[in-house]
């Protein structure tokens, strides 16, 4: 069998691949997206990809595929679980024909999320087992395991990784591909276990108590969960990444390493624990297992030494370690220190971002803005400083009514990406029409989902199975929802882009600003770039304050206002033309042509 | 060699994830266990890119720790200088001489440090420093996008592993079409530092 490099996000495509999974369903978010990518990109003839609208319907569609005899994996990061989970409750309840695998992908640190919340809960509320793969090989391993628990207790699986396991790569083992049959026999009809309505759910209910028993049964007799028995004065119970960092960080540890984490193994932890002299539990986030085990009447520790909070990288756990007396900590080397500093390079919107306009204008009309989550985010930094409030998926128009309702001195708006307005946002907007509300959604439609790598959306003509796909334009679904002011502006002209905010902004009730311009990692504009003629520049800063990467600040100081003059990075400036409409002595222009004033 | 912990620092952008991919894919093929692990996300927006990459008879962790890493391959000086407090004091680092001057300089109010303190900065820290302009060299070649190609060529150097066996990896890693340009690439990299050192 050859051996490769995987990203944990790839092996858990190939692991989709082996375990003969043939529908795989997800909502694009870091650090998941990889996974679905991979899919399509490797084994597209075997499995269809799809990305969904948003988690909860690939969820349900999952379930559909599940429930018809398709082998199905649905992907999320680990604030889309919150999206994903009413459809996760109902189907533990019912279980499903083929196997059924979810795969979270959490993120410990934030590296690319609004909160560090901790999915392992998931698997406890909803009932169903938990796995925690901690390399690329497990992550393959754990999706044909996951595979083989659906279809033997008859119940959804959820595998949890974190953005260390998903993104780092680690060698693995390739297998084959489990054959699988080309075509399903017509649908179960079976009420009772796929129609949750009450009197049947109720009849559900204490079969999944019991699958819950029978799971941990199973668990005690799992490879996954091992202990590895060395020095036995310390024994560190862990799962996932955390095991590697423990094995670093402990070299002469026993260790209990948890490959499924719900329900637990309690027999062979009970015994892990009489046969070492002091148990603690390494876990990133959450007391979660601590906290199970601790019921157990057992007497370990965990977040005493390790808070709930951030990574538990082997910098950090033996450091934390040190401050709890397990180990005495020796510096690997004299540390280095630096003695100058060091300028952040902070992430910006890219030279030729459509979404630089409406920031732009923005930040000029000190307007209240309700944000939401995409590469426009960028929107609440300097120069912008222009996003008041961001929270998650699609909150941005309802927390917009919400000001509305609370009569606001003052006009708001709410800035929303094409990608997010369909994840989550049409609800709220049909609520703040219906309700009458007041205030300006601005989509900032750049034809892809950017932030997360350019994937496809309802929006777009095209979709991740390559299968072919039907766009639906913003424009008419906005005015069918009843809005009556509908604006659609070139995203990259400066002066249309402010004439539809005004349109919009004059009017008493909702109203949609539509601009329109390709995201330039997917446009790749092949535009020679501008130049600035420093004759004409006064150095008033203008065009700086479109916090365009591309725009520096020349050596060259201004006589007047003892100011640097502005000048264009050739490398960086696509040529996308924002700069040249407001500057205000016309001294920007494309190379050759006169500037005119 | 035991063991080569290695810290590729870089810009968004500059094939830095490429390189470390590579470096990688060599270990692999050199006969180690390998591990790697990369900082994602909204780092790919113009932001510093950070990534371990571990060769080793066996390796736990993904994750280096600070002043464990004994090579740094850095892309951008201010990123070289960044990667600094991770780096073991008898590290050897190579990093590329061209500065990509961050908007907090471009158009804010801090300085980008002046070259003579960079790479004083970077010669009083660890072992062995090489500062070469691999920028230059790649759009000598025709293309400054192959800047990361040139660099793991001199990066290559460094190393026991056979010139051929990296060659190899690089060129499996590019696309077919611009072979030619990315073999030219990595052996100017390898000029770059006297192809002898190890």
């Amino acid at each position: 069998m050859s051996k490769v490099l995987l990203s944990g996000n790839e092996a858990l495509a190939r692991g989709a691949y082996e375990a003969g999974i043939q529908v795989a369903t997800g909502y694009p978010g870091t650090p998941s997206s990889e996974i679905l990518e991979a899919i399509a990109r490797e084994y597209g003839s075997d499995i269809y990809a799809e990305w969904s609208t948003n988690e909860k319907v690939a969820m349900d569609a999952a379930a559909g595929a599940a429930y018809s005899g398709r082998r199905t994996l649905v992907t999320t990061k680990q604030v889309g679980m919150n999206v994903l989970a009413d459809s996760l409750f109902y189907a533990a309840y019912t279980g499903s024909e083929a196997g059924l695998v979810i795969v979270t992908a959490d993120d410990p640190g934030m590296f690319s999320s609004q909160n560090e919340q901790d999915n392992r809960w998931y698997a406890k509320l909803a009932k169903v087992p938990l796995l925690e793969p901690a390399d690329s090989q497990e992550a393959k391993d754990a999706v044909l395991q996951a595979i083989d628990i659906s279809e033997q207790y008859d119940t959804p699986v959820l595998i949890r990784t974190t953005m260390r396991v998903s993104h780092s790569k680690s060698i693995v083992t390739l297998g084959e591909r489990s054959p699988m049959p080309d075509s399903v026999p017509p649908f179960v009809r079976n009420q009772r276990k796929y129609v949750c309505t009450a009197m049947w759910a109720k009849e559900r209910h204490p079969l999944v108590e019991q699958r819950l028993v029978d799971l941990a049964d199973y668990a005690e007799t799992l490879a996954s969960n091992r202990v590895e028995m060395r020095d036995s004065s310390l024994g560190m119970i862990t799962s996932g990444v955390t095991y590697t960092y423990v094995r670093e960080v402990f070299p002469t540890a026993s260790v209990l390493k948890l490959g499924m984490t719900y329900p637990l193994p309690r027999n062979l932890i009970r015994s892990f624990v009489e046969r070492v002299e002091q148990a603690v539990v390494v876990e990133e986030l959450d007391p979660f297992l601590e906290g199970e085990i601790r019921a157990m009447g057992l007497d370990v520790k965990g977040k005493a030494f390790y808070p709930p909070y951030d990574e538990l990288i082997p910098d950090r756990l033996a450091s934390l370690s040190t401050k709890a007396g397990l180990i005495r900590e020796e510096a690997i080397a004299d540390p280095i220190a630096l003695d100058l500093d060091l300028p952040p390079r902070t992430p910006v919107l890219c030279a030729g971002c459509p979404h630089r306009s409406s920031y732009y204008w923005l930040a000029k009309m000190g307007i209240a803005v309700a944000g939401d989550i995409g590469c426009y985010n960028l929107g609440c930094l300097p120069p912008f400083n222009a996003q008041h409030t961001m929270g998650c998926m699609g909150a941005s128009i309802g927390v917009l009514h919400g000001m509305a309702i609370a009569e606001l001195p003052e006009k708001a708006v709410a800035t929303i990406g094409d990608s997010t307005l369909f994840h989550s946002g049409l609800p709220a907007l049909a609520n703040m029409v219906h309700n009458q509300g007041r205030g300006v959604v601005i989509v900032m439609d750049n034809g892809t989902t950017a932030m997360t790598g350019h994937q496809d959306h309802p929006g777009t003509d095209w979709a991740l199975h390559g299968k072919g796909a039907l766009r639906i334009p913003i424009e008419p679904l906005v005015r069918a929802m009843g809005v009556e002011v509908v604006e659609v502006v070139d995203a990259f002209d400066m002066a249309a882009v402010k004439d539809g905010l005004d349109v919009c902004l004059a009017f008493d009730g909702p109203s949609v600003l539509i601009t329109e311009g390709l995201c330039v990692q997917v446009s790749k504009p092949d535009l020679a770039a501008y130049v600035v003629d420093a004759e004409r520049c006064i150095a008033c800063g203008t065009c700086f304050k479109l916090g365009c990467p591309a725009i520096v600040k020349a050596s060259e100081i201004d006589e007047k206002t003892g100011k640097r003059k502005a000048q264009i990075d050739l490398t960086l400036c696509v040529g996308c033309d924002m700069c040249r409409q407001v500057c205000p002595t016309s001294a920007i222009a494309r190379p050759g042509e006169e500037t005119t004033s | 060699m035991k063991r080569a912990d290695i810290l590729v620092a870089g810009v968004g952008g500059q094939g830095t994830l490429l390189a470390s991919n590579i470096l990688a894919e060599v270990g692999l093929c050199a006969g180690y266990d390998v591990k790697k692990s990369d900082v994602l996300g909204l780092a790919v927006r113009g932001g510093s890119v950070l990534s371990h990459v571990r060769w080793g008879d066996e390796v736990a962790s993904p994750v280096v720790r600070t002043g464990g890493m004994n090579y740094l391959l850095a892309f951008e000086p201010l990123e070289a200088l960044r990667g600094l407090p991770l780096m073991h004091p008898d590290a050897r680092a190579l990093c590329n001489a061209q500065p990509i001057i961050p908007i907090s300089v471009s158009s804010g109010k801090l300085e980008y440090p002046a070259d003579e303190a960079i790479a004083a900065s970077l010669r009083g820290s660890v072992r062995s420093v090489d500062l070469i302009d691999a920028t230059r060299t790649a759009m000598d070649l025709g293309n400054p996008r192959v800047t990361n190609v040139v660099m793991l060529g001199a990066f290559s150097t460094l190393f026991e592993v056979d010139a051929e066996l990296w060659e190899k990896v690089v060129l499996a890693s590019v696309p077919t079409k611009h072979a030619d340009l990315n073999a030219a690439a990595f052996r100017a990299g390898r000029a770059l530092l006297g192809e002898e050192k190890s």
